[in-house]
């Protein structure tokens, strides 16, 4: 009696493991960085070209890193739910112009606003390289002992901001004090 | 005929040899040259997923050719360079993934659903033979 059930539960089992399989996105690499301490930013502002900008900078404090270019689409769309954030909280974010010119990365703030502290400039990538930046936008939340804590692959949006990002910053920052 | 097959046989052993090399590297040695040749062709360009370094043609493959050259050309080994790789990128970035707990489904999982197989295979085969036995021996009866 159970054998002519075997079938059937081999096929749900089947259906089970590629339904959870196909859900997943292959896009989303896990980051083997979370958890771990940042890599070094050490470099020129976007601005002031004399001046660095170095995650020493940021000791003590739970602060983002936003990835972006001005050649990238994506970004476009997130850089309005940027300039609401930092209008609404007081979290240093920090942008990183990946592979980008100073003038076209310029232009694009003075066209879309500029919600950044500071602009970290990456024209050769090498600091994307060391942060596993592969899909710009990227966003990464760092916490008070320079530990990378979460990273978004992708454009943030209002949900994403509201569920994860706000309350994980908020529970690093009681954590501290 | 036979020419044109040998034309275009030899034609496709060109095309090879482009594909796979995108820029134009010196090494001083053989040796790194071949690190390096093996680094590309191993390590997968995480844009484009389903190409490795030497073959895609995006901005972080290309970056991504420049550090490794600049590694093996720094005399660093291929196991160092494949760490460095890995620490940023995590194992997605290796074509062959490592042996480890997460990833044992992976390596064991063919080998489990084979042996299922065989079994039932054979447990199939036993029935139909016992099957056909007794069908043999009622016929002998009667």
């Amino acid at each position: 009696m159970l054998k002519r059930f075997i079938p059937l539960l081999i096929f749900i089992g089947l259906v089970a493991f590629l339904a959870i399989g196909l859900s997943l996105d292959p896009k989303k690499v896990p980051s083997p960085l979370i958890n771990k301490p940042a890599p070094a930013l050490n470099l020129p502002q976007l601005f002031n070209e004399s001046e660095l900008v170095t995650n020493s900078d940021m000791l003590g404090e739970v602060w983002l890193l936003n990835v972006w270019a001005s050649w990238c689409a994506a970004c476009r769309a997130e850089h309005q739910v940027l300039n609401a954030f930092s209008n609404n909280h007081h979290v240093p974010l920090i942008g990183l112009n990946y592979k980008d010119s100073r003038a076209n990365a310029k232009q694009w703030l003075s066209d879309l606003g500029n919600p950044y502290q500071k602009i970290a400039f990456d024209m050769d990538g090498i600091a994307g390289i060391n942060w596993g930046v592969y899909g710009v936008p990227e966003t990464f939340v760092i916490d008070q002992q320079g530990v990378i804590r979460y990273k978004q692959i992708g454009p943030l949006n209002d949900e994403i901001l509201e569920k994860t990002i706000i309350p994980l910053i908020n529970k690093l920052q009681k954590a501290a004090s | 005929m036979k020419a044109l097959f040998l034309l275009c046989f030899c034609l496709t052993l060109f095309a090879q040899a482009a594909f796979s090399s995108i820029e134009s590297h010196s090494f001083d040695s053989a040796e790194k040259e071949k690190i390096y040749l093996e680094l590309v062709d191993e390590l997968r360009c995480l844009v484009c997923q389903n190409q490795n370094l030497a073959a895609s043609n995006s901005g972080l493959a290309k970056d991504l050719r420049r550090q490794a050259f600049q590694m093996v050309s720094a005399g660093q080994t291929k196991e160092q360079i494949t760490q460095y790789m890995t620490e940023r990128y995590g194992d997605f970035v290796l074509y062959e993934p490592p042996f480890k707990k997460v990833t044992l489904v992976l390596w064991i999982g063919p080998f489990v659903i084979f042996i299922i197989a065989a079994w039932a295979l054979f447990s199939s085969i036993k029935n139909s033979q016992k099957l056909l036995n007794s069908k043999k021996s009622t016929e002998e009866d009667t």
